[in-house]
């Protein structure tokens, strides 16, 4: 997995919240078995005028003018600002590989939905929290001064602005830990391989049903 | 609300056990000096969008998975609902023919049973575990799928994951986890005649919101909710990630086990006795303390029909659209109005007076063989509005679909004009040919109104199994409960 450590970048705001994982990546992209390719797919509907489908030039679809990431001011935008409890909804771990692949590397919200949460952890995208009304000035900093970037230091846990201004993030240790190193999180776990063989001695002997095999 | 994910705590520790804080400890493998801790997993369940880059990943790290008995799969996401003679090669879509093909090629190189797409046994991921036992009281149970919440009913911690931790726990049997907060939603009372569980749940997640239980674990408690059967309890879990909490579930009572009992990988005989002993204390304790308490009473619950684009934009069947004018927060102001645009609603409306297209029965939410029954019960001797484009049946799984045939519900649905399906996922998010059109409305007893969900540009109504069907019947929305009136 890529490492985060520390990433200044444009930012773009989205100005809606519950922005729902079929939102980020709509289902027929979901049927790819791959990982990687999802990018120019990212907020289809949001982001085209025509129905998206696999396979289809997408540089040949009517774009959506209204939509922020098609705007001039926003290209390149690697840091996503958004609303409330983003990612919610379905599961499906193509939501942060789109976003990724599109090339953003942060997320500023007020709250997301956990599982979306914990998927983009896994894949080098570092979604941080923080209070509504932080949410609310950079939202009003970001619409009034274009080319507005952001810094986000995942070792110092803060967010700084370019006139100075410092937000601080909590984020679990442990995710930390994995995304700074950049590390593959089931070598971690199998390091306590013989934890897993004694809990399930000891579950066999309490539980046997659950282990009709033996 | 609005609680960030970083803002959780440990959940409480000073009093009694809830169920959740006995689950988590019965399965709590190591906990590491960083406070995340290593959670056993009993049953992993696979479907065909999840895996396919989870088991590339074992194999270009060169694992193999570390308990094959404990994974259980099947193909439903993708599937056809028509036109299954030609097998997996007869699915016309081909990159959904090679996801398909891509699970059974999985399960055969790393000896995973998996229930194929004409296996009768087939189905969608959370009707079948429950069918065949390979869910039961007391586990731990993840798939790679949000609505793996549903197992939670049988007393059981359930959760969706995403693919990553799909391949993670292919390879290790387990997940690393930061324990959730408790919450307990109370249900006390007796339901109206036709209210159902989805009814209750929506009405919860109108009342919590869809990030009301971001953070929490979900225990459905109350005279209401002992009273309803396993179905209608897997009904409320399944949707609670619909209001933001991972997992839901209900404490072990009579109703489990009696559902569990003989079920074809629950356990038999002598361990069947010792494993209900066991699962007779999956309760929470009379002095566990729960750190959100939400009450409802079942006599205030109404037929429900969402009519937005979030699940939490639900009302009840006789009332009208809300105005975003009377709603003070500029936030939630501009969401509405964004919702009504895209739903083609003007603002008070009454609920009845919105003209559907589609009637879909099905998903993992409401396609039981309970579900099919309350529908049929509504449908029969009757015929569907004239008005309608399409009206269609997807049994949630090919067991349930069966039993359905032997009860002859299959006759009552195709005589009232209904299409009778194979089982799968269907139009609850249209991966397969079953769509919604462009601006088309669809009473749907299934799970999630998101722009978009059920086709381009197409419009949900969540209602449960009885609403949708009597809405068939008028081509619009009608109360339900003037049906049960008249028929008791």
């Amino acid at each position: 997995m890529k490492a985060f450590t520390r990433h200044t970048g444009l930012v773009a705001p989205m100005d809606r919240s519950n922005v729902d994982t079929d939102m980020i990546i709509p289902k027929q992209f979901l049927k790819s078995i791959k990982r990687t390719g999802f990018g120019p797919n990212l907020f289809d509907e949001l982001r085209y005028l025509d129905e998206g489908q696999p396979g289809k030039d997408n540089s040949q679809r009517p774009l959506n003018p209204e939509f922020v990431l098609n705007q001039a001011r926003y290209q390149g935008a690697s840091v996503l600002l958004t609303r409330a409890n983003f990612g919610c909804g379905s599961s499906r771990e193509h939501a942060p590989w789109a976003l990724e692949d599109f090339g953003f590397r942060a997320i500023i919200a007020p709250s997301f939905a956990d599982i979306f949460y914990n998927n983009c952890f896994k894949n080098g995208l570092l979604p941080l929290v923080l209070k509504e009304e932080e949410v609310d000035e950079l939202f009003r900093a970001v619409e009034s001064v274009e080319g507005y970037a952001l810094t986000v230091d995942l070792e110092n846990q803060t967010v700084a602005t370019p006139d100075g201004k410092i937000y601080h993030f909590e984020v679990d240790e442990f995710r930390r830990h994995c995304l700074l190193n950049g590390l593959d999180d089931i070598g971690v776990t199998l390091e306590d391989a013989d934890a897993i063989q004694a809990y399930e001695e000891r579950r066999k002997q309490e539980a046997p049903w659950l282990f009709p095999a033996g | 609300m609005g609680e960030g994910v970083s803002a959780r705590n440990g959940g409480s520790t000073m009093s009694g056990k809830t169920l959740y804080d006995k689950l988590w400890d019965s399965h709590l493998v190591k906990e590491r000096a960083d406070g995340s801790c290593l959670i056993y997993i009993d049953r992993h369940m696979l479907h065909e969008v999840t895996s396919p880059q989870a088991f590339e990943g074992l194999r270009l790290a060169g694992r193999t998975p570390w308990r094959i008995d404990a994974n259980l799969a099947t193909v439903d996401h993708n599937v056809p609902t028509t036109g299954r003679e030609n097998g997996v090669e007869g699915i016309e879509d081909p990159i959904s023919r090679t996801q398909v093909r891509t699970l059974d090629d999985n399960c055969n190189e790393f000896g995973i049973v998996e229930y194929g797409m004409n296996d009768q046994r087939q189905g969608i991921v959370h009707v079948i575990g429950p069918e065949q036992g390979a869910t039961l009281p007391g586990m731990t149970v993840v798939c790679g799928d949000s609505h793996t919440s549903t197992h939670g009913a049988f007393g059981a911690l359930a959760h969706g994951i995403g693919t990553s931790e799909v391949e993670h726990v292919l390879a290790t049997q387990c997940l690393v986890q930061k324990k959730s907060k408790n919450m307990l939603v109370q249900v006390d009372g007796e339901l109206k005649p036709g209210i159902t569980g989805k009814d209750v749940m929506l009405a919860i997640i109108g009342k919590i919101g869809t990030a009301g239980g971001t953070g929490y674990a979900i225990e459905y408690a109350g005279s209401a909710i002992r009273g309803l059967s396993m179905e209608a309890r897997m009904t409320m879990c399944n949707m609670t990630i619909e209001a933001g909490a991972r997992a839901g579930m209900v404490a072990v009572d009579d109703t489990t086990i009696d559902y569990v009992k003989d079920r074809p990988m629950a356990p038999k005989g002598e361990m069947w006795e010792r494993a209900v002993a066991s699962w007779r204390e999956l309760k929470s304790d009379d002095d566990a303390e729960f750190d959100k308490v939400v009450h409802l009473d079942a006599a205030d619950i109404e037929p429900q029909v969402s009519w937005g684009t979030s699940p939490e934009m639900v009302t009840n069947v006789g009332d009208r659209v809300p105005d975003p004018a009377n709603e003070s927060d500029p936030i939630k102001r501009e969401g509405m109005q964004r919702a009504l645009k895209y739903m083609g609603l003007e603002p008070n409306t009454p609920m009845t007076g919105i003209q559907l297209d589609r009637i879909f029965i099905g998903s993992c939410t409401n396609a039981r063989i309970e579900d099919l029954r309350e529908a049929a019960s509504i449908l029969k001797g009757q015929t569907i509005a004239s008005t309608l484009k399409q009206a269609m049946v997807v049994p949630g799984s090919g067991m349930v679909k069966a039993q359905a045939e032997r009860e002859g519900l299959d006759r009552i649905f195709i005589d009232a004009g209904f299409e009778w399906r194979e089982p799968g996922c269907s139009m609850c998010l249209g991966m397969n040919p079953d769509q919604l059109g462009e601006g088309e409305h669809c009473a749907s007893t299934s799970n999630r109104n998101f722009e978009g969900r059920q086709g381009f540009g197409g419009r949900t109504h969540l209602v449960s199994p009885a609403m949708a069907a009597a809405a068939a019947i008028h081509g619009h929305f009608v109360d339900i409960s003037d049906y049960y009136d008249r028929a008791g």
